[in-house]
């Protein structure tokens, strides 16, 4: 399967013609090169994933094989430990394939419409390939290290898209705060790479096991700090706080990048390490557990009292992939059947979180680009205006609430099994979460569709149904949420790569439902009519709670407050100040000697050819002198 | 030995010759329309000759009774020798359409290639005497090249200088030479080191061998003719003299450092400690003050000269790729540099100075960001090339010990840093009310430049090349 690295090749390609002839097209032909290298990218997607599913099928152990189609040694380092460049294929590399070239591609069409007239419709979509090469690289590594260097590259493609509108403070200021806030959390990624790559003796996924065994806690440690990169790009609490200011960027970015693809790279990350964290780590991903969990609860109820529809819909992702962690976290054994279903559950709730969220963020996409606002106030009643976005996003809602049929229901059914099997408490907290989940998401449906209309602004500027490029992707991704769930993906995807047939189990599947359905019916109760008094006067009650809701539980104020008062006046002041005087003293006593005896030696270079001769034929014999002492 | 080996190794030489013989021949029976295809002639013929040398033959040979050898490693370099004068050609062209050089456009041609041609014989000598006819056939023709223009004053006083240095240089090259043959009794490099013993007259031969390489690779205090040579000089020679002339007596240079003066290492350690802290910090310190872009970029070569001589410090085996790669790299960047240079002067009536380039990058936007590309790798800021070159050289010099010496040479990266900056800084940031308008460069110009920007790149991301130079046996160890 060679041509897998067309996978990489194209969009890169893409992104270098664009980048460096892009002002040269139309804005239009732009686009269009663009998402017509990216539907190739698709294809060559899904025919791997033909080729690699179906088409080759299980080896004669009963898994599918795990494939490195093409491979070269980058950098080697010493006898043994080298680092590869190349593109490893097995069943959540060939899976990751398929949804972000799915989504990508979605993504490419719909900017078609969502950006049209912007300045720097090139820009962006060169910036879209460097994405879409970086993530793709990311998944199908062959070891930690390749991840890492598209990691960062992900990392950079995100700056640049966030901050894609550089003109507005807002977004330039969260494309810094993703950067360094993920930056921050990749040193711990970083650290812990080394310190793997160093015992191991490898920085590929699967080393000898006696090196693990003589590194002792080490390993752990190693896998602890790789999750610390994993939760930054993930969104994990406390690192969450770069996502919803990431929303500054346009609306397709964050559908592309901040809901389906990136942020789940931390998911990814683990799932790859799973392995080894079951094997010489439990301890370290049982604590994850915890982290995803807590997050997965904050993050809930902070998108309930959230009126920015994009920052409802970046919390309900953190907590999202709360429940992915969560689901990887509570893993026992790395056998399905016990223990060990967390694993397929985490990557099936990947897999159909992805469409759903992503379809969710185009959909607002297309609300914004109605009401030219963020805000839920400007919005209600559009239910008439736009009936596509509005059956679109109902679908999506429903999906993520957990209701039958949607794909939704089936992994968030698979997440709560494996977490009342691993204890009680886990699993009741996660329904509970669940049941808020269906809450929020109904609090922001009916907010936008029902609720309270506000006239004024409608009356002023008639909302209007997006166009076809934009509804078309809304309507496919709606249709993949629809019969996703159908799909046996414990066939593809399992622990041990056994095939899992996915049952639901009925006590959990009801429990969940009856959840779902609670949230729905307070939401409706609350929020779906004209007059909201019972809202109001719950918000009116907790006052402080809602206003620190709203406010994010001040965590924001909290790194400001470290990092302005602590670390700028306790740590940075003295360093500036050291910085200043001694370093650069120093380096300005260099410059000014520097310039002194370039003054001093001037003579030397006199243009008199004689003058030249002394000093050759003088220093030749000044070396011979100096040569003859030292003997 | 039989003829076939002589067409074996020395293959490149051979096919040289031809090339230039061809070229003599083209160049008195064509007519003046044939002349004016002179230099895609060449290059073409140029390219030809690097390509059906470009893999090296396995083993090595020696060839007439010692007189001349051959090793993978010499192949490389040739051939990396000939894609470097194949860049000059390129860019030679549009400066050689005047009309006062219309007619004498062979001459450039055929010069250039005597030169390369006596650096190949340098390359493969295996005894003084072939090595400095090697010498004397790369300088001697070298002067017209730099007095080319010779109705210009500034070209004739560099030819002037630089034939009065070189001779003197020669001069007391060959004295040294005659020592060493009256101590030992030989000439040929396998015979001399059982006979050398460190005695007083075999420093005083070999400090004088020393300067004659020294006076090629301009090291201070042997320098003092390059900034003159390199401003008065047509450009496109200043590019050729500071690179692959360089190129190849620095890698000769090591090779009869170690391979003759073995038993000397001690002595010439002692010397090239003195030399690169000299040659990197004097050079830095006259660099700063220049106006001249050539006359900057002249002084920068020297400064660049120390860097390549800390490769040769610790005379082991990694010294001599990180030397090989180092010209290499250096070769990418400089030719890059004087390109741009060329273009410019050549289309702007003859703008060189600093301020000319004010606000350049708002006019011609590729060739300054080629020319930051070049500047770049030179200081050896990563990831360019230059970075990596510089790193390898200096892991060289500090796995032999040298640590004093490799701390300076790291301080004068940082003032190095400083004064490349000054030109980056004047193309993109200083307003300029007349920036040089925007030039067209001509087709081999383009392609020169294409080369060089993909050799900066190129180099420093991918170590294959680094791997494959080690790979090749240098005949020396």
């Amino acid at each position: 399967m060679e041509y897998t690295i067309l996978i990489l090749v194209l969009p890169l390609l893409s992104f270098l013609f664009l980048g460096l002839a892009g002002t040269r097209l139309r804005p239009a032909a732009a686009g269009a090169v663009g998402t017509a290298v990216l539907a190739v990218v698709t294809a060559v997607s899904y025919m791997t994933a033909y080729a690699y599913f179906f088409g080759q099928g299980r080896a004669a152990d009963g898994l599918y094989p795990t494939l490195t189609p093409w491979n070269t040694t980058w950098l080697p380092i010493n006898d043994t430990l080298s680092i590869d460049m190349g593109i490893m294929l097995d069943p959540i590399s060939v899976m990751m394939l398929v949804v972000i070239s799915t989504v990508s591609l979605m993504v490419h069409i719909y900017s078609f419409g969502y950006m049209k007239g912007e300045r720097g419709f090139q820009r962006y979509y060169a910036f879209l390939s460097l994405f879409t090469a970086s993530m793709m690289g990311l998944v199908v590594a062959t070891n930690i290290f390749q991840m890492y260097v598209f990691w960062e590259l992900v990392g950079v493609s995100s700056y640049l898209l966030i901050g894609f509108y550089y003109t507005r403070k807002e977004a330039v200021a969260a494309s810094k705060k993703a950067f360094i806030v993920t930056r921050f959390a990749d040193l711990g990624f970083l650290i812990g790479i080394l310190f793997y790559g160093y015992y191991a003796g490898t920085f590929s996924f699967n080393p000898q096991t006696e090196a693990l065994a003589a590194a002792g806690m080490i390993i752990p440690l190693a896998l602890g700090l790789m999750f610390v990169g994993g939760a930054g790009k993930s969104a994990m609490f406390p690192l969450h706080i770069w996502l919803p200011d990431a929303m500054e960027g346009p609306t397709p970015v964050s559908a592309l990048i901040h809901a389906a693809t990136m942020v789940v790279a931390g998911v990814y990350l683990v799932a790859r390490m799973f392995p080894l964290f079951i094997g010489y780590a439990p301890d370290v991903l049982h604590a994850t557990a915890i982290v995803g969990a807590f997050t997965s609860f904050y993050a809930a109820v902070v998108a309930c009292v959230q009126s920015d529809i994009k920052r409802v819909l970046a919390f309900s992702t953190i907590s999202q992939i709360g429940f992915m962690i969560v689901a990887l976290g509570v893993c026992t054994s790395a056998d399905p059947h016990s223990g060990g279903l967390g694993y397929m559950a985490s990557m099936f709730h990947l897999f159909t979180h992805a469409m759903f969220k992503a379809l969710l963020f185009l959909g607002a996409g297309c609300i914004i680009h109605a009401v030219h606002s963020n805000e839920m106030s400007a919005m209600g009643g559009l239910r008439r205006y736009m009936p596509v976005t509005h059956a679109t996003f109902l679908v999506a809602c429903l999906a993520i609430a957990g209701i039958w049929p949607l794909s939704g229901f089936f992994s968030k059914d698979e997440i709560l099994t494996a977490c009342f099997a691993y204890s009680p408490v886990m699993g009741w907290v996660m329904t509970a979460i669940a049941g808020l989940t269906a809450f929020y998401m109904f609090r922001l449906y009916y907010g936008i569709f029902w609720g309270r209309e506000n006239r004024t602004l409608h009356a002023e500027h008639t909302p209007h149904e997006a166009p076809a490029t934009m509804t078309l992707p809304l309507v496919v991704l709606a249709a993949v949420t629809l019969g996703a769930g159908f799909i046996p993906f414990g066939h593809f995807v399992s622990s041990n790569g056994t095939a899992y047939d996915i049952h639901i189990n009925p006590t959990v599947a009801a429990i969940s439902l009856c959840a779902a359905t609670a949230g729905i019916a307070l939401a409706t109760w609350m929020y779906a009519r004209e007059r909201q008094a019972a809202a109001e006067s719950l918000a009116r009650r907790f006052a402080t709670l809602h206003t620190a809701a709203y406010h994010r539980f001040y965590i924001d104020e909290i790194y400001q407050f470290i990092t302005h008062r602590v670390i700028f006046r306790c740590i940075s002041t003295p360093v500036a100040w050291f910085d200043r005087n001694v370093v650069d003293g120093f380096m300005n006593m260099l410059a000014r000697g520097a310039n002194g005896a370039s003054y001093l030696i001037r003579g030397m270079q006199s243009g008199i050819i004689q003058h030249y001769c002394i000093w050759f034929l003088g220093g030749a014999l000044v070396l011979t002198i100096i040569l003859l002492f030292i003997r | 030995m039989n003829y076939t080996d002589i067409l074996i190794y020395m293959r490149h030489e051979i096919s040289l010759m031809a090339v230039i013989i061809v070229l003599f021949v083209y160049d008195l029976a064509a007519g003046s329309r044939g002349r004016s295809r002179f230099s895609a002639v060449t290059c073409v013929l140029l390219l030809l000759h690097t390509l059906v040398n470009i893999i090296p033959v396995h083993g090595t040979a020696q060839l007439f009774g010692g007189m001349f050898v051959y090793a993978p490693l010499h192949s490389a370099l040739k051939s990396m020798l000939s894609v470097g004068a194949l860049i000059v050609c390129l860019q030679a062209d549009t400066w050689l359409r005047r009309d006062d050089t219309e007619h004498k456009r062979g001459e450039f041609y055929i010069l250039t290639l005597s030169t390369l041609l006596g650096m190949y014989f340098m390359i493969g000598a295996g005894n003084f005497l072939l090595f400095f006819i090697g010498l004397e056939l790369a300088s001697i023709p070298m002067a017209c090249l730099v007095a080319f223009d010779k109705y210009k004053r500034y070209s004739a006083e560099a030819g002037a200088k630089y034939i009065l240095t070189a001779l003197f240089s020669s001069g007391l090259m060959l004295y040294g030479i005659s020592f060493l043959y009256g101590t030992t009794g030989t000439l040929y490099f396998d015979d001399m080191p059982a006979r050398i013993d460190g005695s007083p007259l075999q420093i005083l031969a070999m400090v004088f061998f020393f300067s004659g390489l020294g006076f090629k690779i301009s090291l201070v205090p042997f320098h003092l003719w390059t900034a003159d040579t390199y401003q008065g000089a047509p450009t496109a020679v200043t590019a050729y003299l500071s690179v692959v002339s360089k190129g190849a007596a620095a890698f000769v240079l090591m090779a009869i450092l170690v391979k003759v003066f073995g038993p000397m290492v001690k002595q010439w350690q002692t010397m090239l400690e003195i030399v690169i802290v000299f040659s990197i910090t004097v050079a830095n310190l006259f660099a700063l003050r220049q106006k001249d872009l050539k006359r900057f970029l002249a002084f920068s070569s020297i400064s660049q000269a120390g860097y390549i001589m800390l490769a040769v410090i610790g005379g082991s085996a990694i010294g001599m790729t990180s030397l090989v790669f180092y010209v290499l790299v250096y070769m990418a960047a400089n030719l890059a540099a004087f390109g741009v240079i060329a273009v410019v002067e050549q289309h702007s009536g003859g703008k060189v100075s600093m301020e000319d380039y004010n606000g350049f990058y708002r006019t011609n936007p590729k060739l300054a960001v080629v020319m930051m590309l070049a500047l770049f790798s030179l200081a050896g800021i990563p990831p360019f090339a230059g970075f990596f070159s510089k790193f390898f050289v200096f892991s060289a010099a500090f796995r032999g010990g040298f640590h004093a010496v490799v701390f300076i040479a790291l301080i004068n990266t940082v003032i190095a840093l400083y004064y490349y900056l000054l030109v980056v800084k004047a193309m993109f940031i200083t307003p300029n009310n007349e920036p040089i308008p925007a030039l067209r460069s001509d087709l081999g110009a383009k392609i020169a430049l294409a080369l060089c920007t993909a050799g900066i790149l190129a180099l420093g991301l991918t170590s294959c090349i680094f791997e494959g130079i080690n790979a090749l046996p240098s005949g020396i160890w």
